[in-house]
């Protein structure tokens, strides 16, 4: 019972990274390839229907990981609480963004909720990288699960890291490719050709840097990662725009999938003592309360993926970017 | 101030943030459905005009309700780690659930129906947003179980081993008499501030299209009609938060010793209240326990009586404040459905309303605001000193480790990017309610007809 939930957790956290990465990289992309206001609104309602109903997959997340492992949620959020409330501040200027944007009036409004809208996904991108490779680093925890430390570094120090570096900067790869290839897949006219030419450089780019990473520190992961990113550009240059976004989508849902389980059945590490760490089983509610959300969840989450997928079917046309004469 | 005081009024600030915009939201979506089907059945074209009006309220609303929501969903593992921990059994499984029955509903939903106008048939386009208006009841009675359950708790034993809370019963959980009482009181405030945000847009906007007379008197009905609600649900609630926190109620009265046959003060002055009082007598004894003779405990007597029970220290929570949010609640929600049934009777039969009352009216909206505000604040701050009443208090519930400084900082944050997001949402309001409610044709935008993938 205990391995389903923690796949389940891991379901929701990957369908998240998964589908709002995609959400991010359009918001970090649509200002920059779009190149006037048209396009740039081409841009964004690519995602206008459906963001906020990938957002609620971080809901689950969060949701399920209290419901299932309280231990582990607690620890994770009051031990990284700055670095969490940065990001919460951020989703919340990137959604308004969103959803303002072409309620207001004029091109100036518009222009500002774009760079709103560009800035704060570029920053989401960012802290997600780093806060999961402080996932996978572990914590200062104590042997309460409590994090130990004083002032700002308590919670800022673990973001702060060169590993955490390393994690932004391959979430923001991840975040433009995914973005590239989504756009170039869900809309017409020159958005879509310069998505294209973006998801071509930065597939075949990107899968050198991963293969000189992968070969130096003799990651398998890593390998696999580049040929994967190897794929995307090649698709997207074949045209095959869903092949490429698939490829893409496929290798961050690794790279979430390693991350949550490179320590086995430890789920957050302590850096100061092994032995203090959560692990599955320490972290996890009762049997009573997994067994009522394993009915929860059995009898809703078939209904949700259902009604998710029919929304997609529904606006499944390609937004236009080029202009209709009038 | 100390890292506890300061993750309180973090929650109270972000909380009350949070519901400034889901009871919009909530009403909202009920008045776009029901105009939605007017429109279906009668045909009007104003009706479709208005359904799309507050459709973009709506969205625009629910927005900023979504994010601040997801900051809700966060704070108890941020600030509250210890409350986490001790009540995840009965608290985790009620938001993933909400989660996932109620807030996939409203999001995916909400989409379909917002940019489906022409691409689903009328009925599917209809259900949806019936579905959105369905999605918001759930999550609002799935979360005030779970603030119920802190106001009493039920369907929970202490674990021997753990000495943590663990959950008995989900039905019994949902089923709290107070959620009974405690729903369909904030689903009666909710309508009230959706009305009047109605009828303030209408009033606003009717010297420029008198299409908006509709929205205007139909605002004015659901403050009214709101406004009774809350009234005839909110005795009922006094009445079961009596049997479960006698405290609290004694607090809004300040009533120290045990009365039979108790007033209840309209007005009060002095230092700990109320050395003057403005009094309508047994009101107290009726709002309490429904009989104008029946005897309502004191704050003295309480007291004595939980120290005996729980040991030493004070469970009196602050009077003053508990007396004041109560009144004004009370007194300016009733205030708002007064007005608004001022404006129905100087607008009957094709009437005009005089122009002082057209002038102050836009800002109608803020009284059963503030009025959701001071009930919050009563129904929280009078339960001090307990998180979650007679089994554990506020203090053991913060995070461990948590700084001053960290908290500082983040409240800082929210305050800054909060008090931008409402500012915005104010302006597009504005903006919004100044469109033309008939839109000029325009040539709609025809994608290319690429292949479908
Ligand atoms: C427009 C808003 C509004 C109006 C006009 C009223 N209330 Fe209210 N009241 C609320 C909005 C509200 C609220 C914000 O929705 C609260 C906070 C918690 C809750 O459950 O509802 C609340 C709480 C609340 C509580 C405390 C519940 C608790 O501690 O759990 C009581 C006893 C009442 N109300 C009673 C009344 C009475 C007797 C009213 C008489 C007219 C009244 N309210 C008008
Ligand atoms: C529905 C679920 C809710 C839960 C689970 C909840 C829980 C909590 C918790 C854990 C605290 C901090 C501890 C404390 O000070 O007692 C708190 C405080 C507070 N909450 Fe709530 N709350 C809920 C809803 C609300 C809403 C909707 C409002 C207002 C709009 C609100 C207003 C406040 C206020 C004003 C405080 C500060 C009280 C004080 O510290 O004296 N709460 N709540
Ligand atoms: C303190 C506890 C609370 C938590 C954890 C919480 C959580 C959330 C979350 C995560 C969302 C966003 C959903 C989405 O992404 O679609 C949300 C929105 C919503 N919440 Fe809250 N909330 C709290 C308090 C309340 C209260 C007290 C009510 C009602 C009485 C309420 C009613 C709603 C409704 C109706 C929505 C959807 C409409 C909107 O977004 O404005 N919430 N909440």
């Amino acid at each position: 019972m205990i391995t389903f939930w923690f796949s389940v957790v891991v379901l929701a956290w990957v369908l998240f990274f998964v589908l709002e990465g995609f959400d991010f990289g359009v918001g970090l992309l649509g200002p920059v390839l779009g190149r006037d206001d048209h396009e740039r609104g081409a841009a964004v309602r690519t995602i206008g229907p459906f963001w906020d109903g990938n957002e609620v997959w971080l809901v689950a997340a969060i949701g399920v990981t209290f419901a299932a492992f309280p231990a582990w949620y607690s620890a994770l959020l009051s031990g990284l609480y700055l670095p969490m409330v940065v990001l919460l501040l951020l989703l919340a200027v990137r959604g308004v963004a969103l959803e303002f944007r072409g309620k207001g009036d004029g091109e100036r409004y518009r222009r500002r909720a774009d760079a709103a809208l560009a800035v704060s996904s570029l920053g989401i991108v960012g802290v997600w990288g780093a806060l999961l490779a402080a996932f996978a680093h572990g914590l200062a925890i104590d042997a309460d699960g409590n994090v130990v430390g004083g002032g700002f570094d308590r919670t800022l120090g673990p973001v702060l890291t060169p590993a955490a570096g390393l994690g932004a900067l391959a979430a923001l790869y991840a975040a433009l490719l995914l973005g590239a290839t989504f756009l170039s897949l869900r809309t017409s006219g020159p958005l879509r050709r310069r998505a294209r030419t973006l998801a071509r450089w930065l597939g075949t780019g990107g899968a050198v840097a991963l293969l000189v990473a992968g070969v130096s520190t003799g990651s398998g992961l890593t390998l696999v990662a580049a040929v994967l990113a190897f794929a995307a550009g090649l698709l997207a240059r074949t045209g095959r725009e869903a092949l490429a976004f698939a490829a893409t989508a496929a290798g961050v849902a690794g790279a979430v999938i390693a991350v949550f389980t490179t320590r086995g059945p430890v789920v957050l590490h302590s850096t100061l003592d092994p032995a203090w760490a959560l692990t599955r089983d320490s972290a996890a509610a009762t049997p009573q309360a997994l067994e009522l959300i394993t009915w929860a969840g059995l009898l809703i989450l078939p209904g949700v993926l259902a009604y998710q997928a029919y929304s997609y079917w529904v606006f499944r046309r390609r937004v236009a970017s080029e202009r209709v004469p009038s | 101030m100390d890292v506890l005081d300061l993750t309180r009024l973090q929650f109270a600030v972000v909380t009350i943030y949070h519901y400034f915009f889901v009871p919009l939201s909530i009403s909202l979506a009920a008045t776009a459905a029901g105009l939605q089907i007017a429109w279906l059945r009668t045909k009007r074209e104003d009706y479709l005009h208005l359904t799309k009006l507050v459709g973009k309220l709506l969205i625009v609303t629910f927005a900023v309700g979504v994010v601040t929501g997801l900051v809700q969903e966060f704070q108890f593992g941020l600030g509250w780690s210890a409350f986490a921990k001790f009540y995840g059994d009965v608290f985790g499984p009620t938001l993933a659930i909400e989660g996932m029955l109620a807030f996939f509903l409203e999001a995916t939903f909400l989409a379909l129906w917002y940019f489906g106008w022409d691409r689903l048939p009328r009925a599917i386009h209809t259900a949806c947003i019936m579905i959105v208006a369905a999605g918001t009841l759930l999550s609002a009675f799935i979360i005030l179980a779970a603030n119920s359950f802190m106001q009493n708790p039920v369907a929970y034993a202490l674990d021997p081993v753990t000495g943590r809370a663990r959950l008995t019963s989900f039905t019994d959980l949902m089923l709290n008499k107070v959620n009974l009482a405690a729903f369909p009181h904030t689903m009666a405030g909710a309508i009230m501030v959706g009305g009047a945000l109605l009828l303030a847009i209408g009033v606003w906007r009717l010297a420029a299209d008198p299409a908006y007379r509709v929205l205007a008197r139909l605002g004015a009905w659901l403050t009214l009609s709101g406004g009774a609600l809350t009234a005839l649900t909110g005795d009922h609630l006094g009445k079961v938060i009596t049997e479960v926190q006698p405290m609290k109620m004694a607090a809004a009265e300040a009533l120290y010793n045990s009365t039979s046959g108790a007033p209840f003060s309209v007005f009060a002055t002095g230092a700990p209240l109320p050395e003057f009082s403005l009094q309508i007598p047994w009101l107290l004894s009726i709002l309490a326990k429904g009989n104008p003779g029946a005897t309502v405990e004191g704050i003295n007597d309480l007291q004595a009586q939980y120290v005996a029970e729980y040991g030493p220290g004070s469970y009196v929570p602050m009077i003053p404040v508990a007396f004041w949010t109560f009144r004004l609640m009370i007194g300016v929600g009733m205030l708002a459905a007064a007005i608004a049934a001022y404006y129905l009777w100087r607008t009957r039969k094709a009437r005009t309303a005089p122009h002082w009352l057209t002038r102050w009216l836009p800002l109608i909206p803020l009284l059963p605001a503030a009025a959701n505000t001071f009930g919050w604040i009563f129904t929280e701050t009078a339960r001090q000193p307990w998180i979650a009443f007679g089994i554990s208090k506020v203090a053991d519930g913060i995070s461990p480790g948590l700084t001053s400084s960290e908290v500082v900082a983040s409240l800082a944050g929210f305050t800054v990017v909060y008090g931008i997001v409402a500012v915005v949402w104010l302006r597009l309001v504005r903006h919004l309610a100044r469109q033309p409610l008939a839109p000029a044709e325009v040539a709609a935008e025809k994608p290319e007809p690429v292949p479908v993938y």
